[in-house]
């Protein structure tokens, strides 16, 4: 069917619906007010544009559903029927090339017809298919617009003084709302469910045991023995993950804090209003160009630097990725710890202060730990950011998956080695693919444990000062 | 005060006084000089974090605005009849069927594709450079490969162009690019060279004469990506992919996001399932990127069989990556309109959703665009999760549909960073750095502006 009409029809369906309803509404709204004037009074539960939003629901809604299910499944339909019809010594039995059939079979019954003579079964499976899908959109038109007669019937004997319009319009209301909202617990179940399929299937083949405390990491290589389990070791990536979120937070939490500090406690009104803004800019940058900073600016500067120190440091190495990460964890720290800063009550300051005490004393012993959950929430909360960060790490960590404590050497992390094994040209199959999704699913735990907490905490914290 | 014991302590109370004061007092100078270092520790790390913003920018920005401007070389080109020997392109007739006319239209661009354009390039060249004529191979370098069908597209566009003389503006090779803009060592021995001998001398005799000029190039922002013709590489592909899947995501998560919360807000009973939904879209929203594609992996292309590299199936994934936040900031909009305006409502007989839809949501409307803002920007920067759904592919044409491979701006400033001609390419990915940035930048002062703007104080 053609889609571009078949919107115009209904959408003319829903016009013609509201209309309906409208219109006898108002009729009924007209009897009463004559009929208050004459004394016997029967007025309209609800008003009229209600009653006509109730004949859009009876008349246009089913039918949307019945050509929706119809071009979901239609082609389908066809496609199955069509194939029936073709004599088993034609058809393919690579279900790729019955594919590439149906298209050519298409072309052929649309007009748009092929390159060349079509066979005499391709002539006629075509013409079966132009008969097959006139058919079966004329059903489906068929069950629309019947559907849509029945509706628009319904609204029509019903529409009386008692009809609930706004009370049915409002509960459809709700219910559209609460499918809504159920989105997102969805992707949630889908997330844990997806990960948790695909990471059971990498299970049967590898000992979980080999995978959560193994310390060789290099599943590339055995891909060349085959059926080789070996090298699913997943302790380098994590070891390589949190060097490079410590040296990460190392950066981000004392320049976060103190600025976050300087600006709610020092800052003139006017210092804030544009220094704010200007660091907050570092959060909305995307990763990749962090990712692409450390790469071509701060590795070779580090180089540099470690020429001139006597240090040998790698361009791409755990220390220039964290460097970058903390840079871009600045505002996320600063930012949370500012609005928290700012919730301890005046008086706690002003307390401190009439006792003497100079204000950084203020600060730091009265501010400060009245402040310290809700920067410990925002402090894990930059570490799940700091574990979970992709691109930085990608191009500028040096991808070499070694357990080592020495940040001036290539690491690999979880989530590089996640992008690796899915980006590559292995099959989703194989024990190369999964075991991405166990990465992931650990990665999804870890910082699902550390959300919570720091949830909990900062919310607690909240409701302290409130 | 005659009693000698209660004079006795009140003057020790007094000493025990001065002695507290003696201490404070001294302990001042060093209590002030804590409080300046902490100051200056204050002030210093708000001047890195604000210079850091300033290295970032200012290194981005010198790397990629020199990009923007790419050598062209000016040849007036002879479309010679003896090199371009092609038949008169096929006529659409009513006997034949459109397949057979599209088909027939491909042979015949296809057997143009056998022309030895170079040849035409080359004979341009030789007017300049005499010598050129005679080696060809050092002629053709100076070019980059992509103009060759450049020409093709020209003649199948308009076959009368054979037999005449066209000036045309034709983009240099990446390596006289970057030898010409001193992005190379010159200095360097041939054999580390990416150009002949030959080939530099010509580059720098041709910008002498001024035949090759240093121009404002559109391929950037024209051209699909590349491999064979690199200094023609651009980003319309990327921006076409980009653009389908931001038109997804406010489809659908502004619509979903705007309702849930809602629902959440204004509707939705406290009890345990709410806040089980509460918890989740806040977990959700600190969830890592690329377990949302991971997701779109197992679900969207493993499950569902959508294709690999679609704008459809990377629009859904960012989809449900920005769906918390704009629940999240929905929701603080509503939060901040007082409940005197649903009350007041109600009071004169409007119903809950009559109260929401006439008068909440005209008032939340500002919000709920910044938070849409807010959630495209979002979306528009983010690659981790696009790479798992296959879209870090090269593409070499513009997507039409959203179900064309296609790859995503920031996508593509992940495959150039990687590309080996790095001396070209680190300007190249700077410069797409600089859109990319200067798209966000629009997307999120439109935001402030529209905060400022239509914001109500209540």
């Amino acid at each position: 069917m053609n889609s571009v009409l078949v919107v115009i029809v209904l959408l003319a369906l829903t016009v013609v619906a509201y209309q309906l309803g409208l219109a006898r509404s108002r009729k009924l709204e007209r009897a009463s007010v004559k009929s208050l004037v004459s004394g016997a009074a029967d007025r309209l539960h609800s008003r009229p544009s209600y009653h006509g939003w109730l004949a859009v629901l009876r008349a246009a809604v089913p039918a949307l559903f019945v050509y929706i299910a119809w071009s979901i499944f239609g082609d389908q339909i066809i496609g199955s029927l069509v194939l029936a019809q073709i004599p088993a010594d034609q058809l393919p039995s690579d279900p790729l090339q019955q594919k590439v059939l149906l298209q050519k079979l298409n072309n052929l019954a649309t007009g748009f017809g092929i390159v060349g003579d079509a066979l005499p079964f391709e002539q006629e499976a075509a013409a079966y298919m132009a008969k097959v899908s006139a058919q079966g959109n004329a059903v489906a038109f068929a069950v629309m617009a019947a559907s849509a007669a029945l509706g628009l019937f319904w609204s029509w004997k019903n529409t009386g003084y008692q009809t609930r319009a706004r009370n049915e319009v409002e509960r459809a209301i709700q219910i559209g709302l609460i499918i809504c909202s159920a989105v997102a617990i969805f992707t949630t179940v889908g997330i844990v469910l997806s990960m948790l399929g695909e990471a059971i299937e990498f299970f049967k083949v590898v000992n979980p045991a080999d995978f959560f405390f193994g310390t060789v990491w290099n599943p590339a290589f055995a891909t060349s023995g085959a059926g080789s389990t070996d090298g699913f070791g997943m302790l380098p990536l994590l070891a390589g993950t949190l060097l490079i979120s410590a040296i990460a937070m190392a950066v981000a939490i004392p320049i976060g804090l103190m600025s976050a500090i300087f600006m709610a406690e020092y800052a003139s009104a006017a210092t804030r209003a544009w220094a704010k803004p200007v660091i907050e800019i570092l959060a909305g940058i995307p990763t990749i160009v962090y990712g692409f900073f450390a790469l071509v600016t701060v590795g070779p500067f580090l180089v540099d630097l470690g020429n001139v120190l006597g240090i040998d440091i790698r361009a791409t190495s755990a220390l220039t990725a964290g460097l970058v990460m903390g840079i871009m964890i600045i505002p996320f720290i600063s930012s949370l710890s500012d609005d928290i800063i700012t919730q301890v009550p005046r008086a706690m300051r002003d307390g401190s202060l009439a006792l003497g005490a100079t204000k950084s004393e203020t600060t730091v012993k009265v501010v400060l730990p009245a402040a310290l959950p809700g920067i410990v929430g925002a402090i894990l909360l930059a570490v799940s950011r700091a574990i979970g960060e992709t691109m930085i790490v990608v191009l500028a960590a040096g991808n070499s998956p070694v357990l080592t404590a020495n940040p001036f050497e290539a690491v690999s992390t979880v989530t590089v080695s996640i992008v690796n094994q899915l980006t590559g040209d292995q099959d989703f199959s194989s024990a190369q693919s999964l075991v991405a999704f166990a990465l992931g699913l650990t990665l999804f735990v870890m910082t699902l444990v550390l959300n919570v907490v720091a949830l909990v905490v900062v919310r607690r914290y909240r409701e302290q000062y409130e | 005060m005659n009693n000698p014991s209660a004079a006795a302590t009140s003057s020790s109370t007094f000493k025990g006084y001065r002695a507290i004061e003696q201490k404070v007092k001294g302990s001042l100078n060093g209590r002030k000089r804590a409080e300046s270092r902490f100051v200056i520790f204050g002030i210093g790390a708000v001047t890195v974090a604000v210079s850091l913003v300033f290295i970032l920018f200012a290194s981005v920005i010198s790397k990629g605005f020199p990009a923007f401007w790419q050598t062209q070389i000016e040849l007036d080109i002879y479309f010679s009849p003896e090199v371009v020997q092609v038949e008169p392109p096929p006529v659409e007739s009513n006997f034949e069927s459109p397949a057979e006319y599209v088909n027939s239209r491909q042979k015949w661009v296809n057997s143009l594709g056998f022309v030895n354009f170079n040849a035409l390039m080359v004979d341009a060249v030789a007017k300049h450079i005499p010598e050129a004529a005679d080696s060809p191979r050092s002629a053709i370098a100076l070019i980059t490969s992509g103009e060759r069908f450049a020409l093709r597209d020209y003649v199948a566009e308009d076959p009368s162009i054979i037999g005449k003389t066209v000036r045309l503006s034709l983009l240099t090779d990446a390596n006289v690019d970057v030898w010409l803009k001193g992005n190379i060592d010159r200095s360097l021995p041939d054999e580390q060279q990416q150009l002949s001998a030959t080939t530099r001398q010509w580059a720098d005799q041709l910008y002498e004469k001024g035949v090759i000029k240093n121009k404002f190039s559109t391929a950037l922002f024209m051209n699909p990506d590349s491999r064979s013709s690199l200094a023609a590489a651009g980003l319309a592909g990327a921006f076409m992919g980009s653009l389908f899947m931001m038109i997804i995501v406010i489809l659908l998560a502004v619509p979903i996001g705007v309702a849930s919360a809602i629902y959440l807000e204004e509707f939705a009973p406290k009890n345990k399932w709410t806040d089980l939904i509460e918890v989740n879209i806040n977990n959700l929203a600190a969830v890592p990127s690329i377990v949302f594609g991971l997701l779109g992996a197992a679900v969207f292309i493993l499950w569902f069989k959508l294709p690999l590299s679609a704008p459809v199936v990377g629009g859904l994934v960012l989809t449900l990556m920005t769906l918390p936040t704009v629940i999240i900031a929905t929701r603080s909009t509503l939060k901040a309109i007082p409940p005197s305006i649903r009350e007041g409502a109600m009071a004169v007989g409007a119903s809950k959703v009559q109260a929401i839809t006439d008068h909440v949501l005209p008032l939340a409307l500002p919000g709920i665009l910044t938070a849409t803002i807010i959630g495209v920007a979002q979306a528009l920067g983010e690659t981790a999760p696009l790479l798992l759904i296959g879209m870090s592919a090269f593409v070499a044409s513009i997507p039409s549909t959203p179900f064309d491979q296609a790859t995503a701006l920031p996508v593509q400033i992940y495959l150039w960073q990687g590309n080996e001609l790095r001396n070209f390419f680190e300007g190249r990915t700077s410069a797409a750095i600089m859109v990319l940035l200067g798209l966000l930048l629009t997307l999120n002062s439109i935001a402030v502006v529209l905060r400022k703007k239509l914001e109500t104080r209540w």
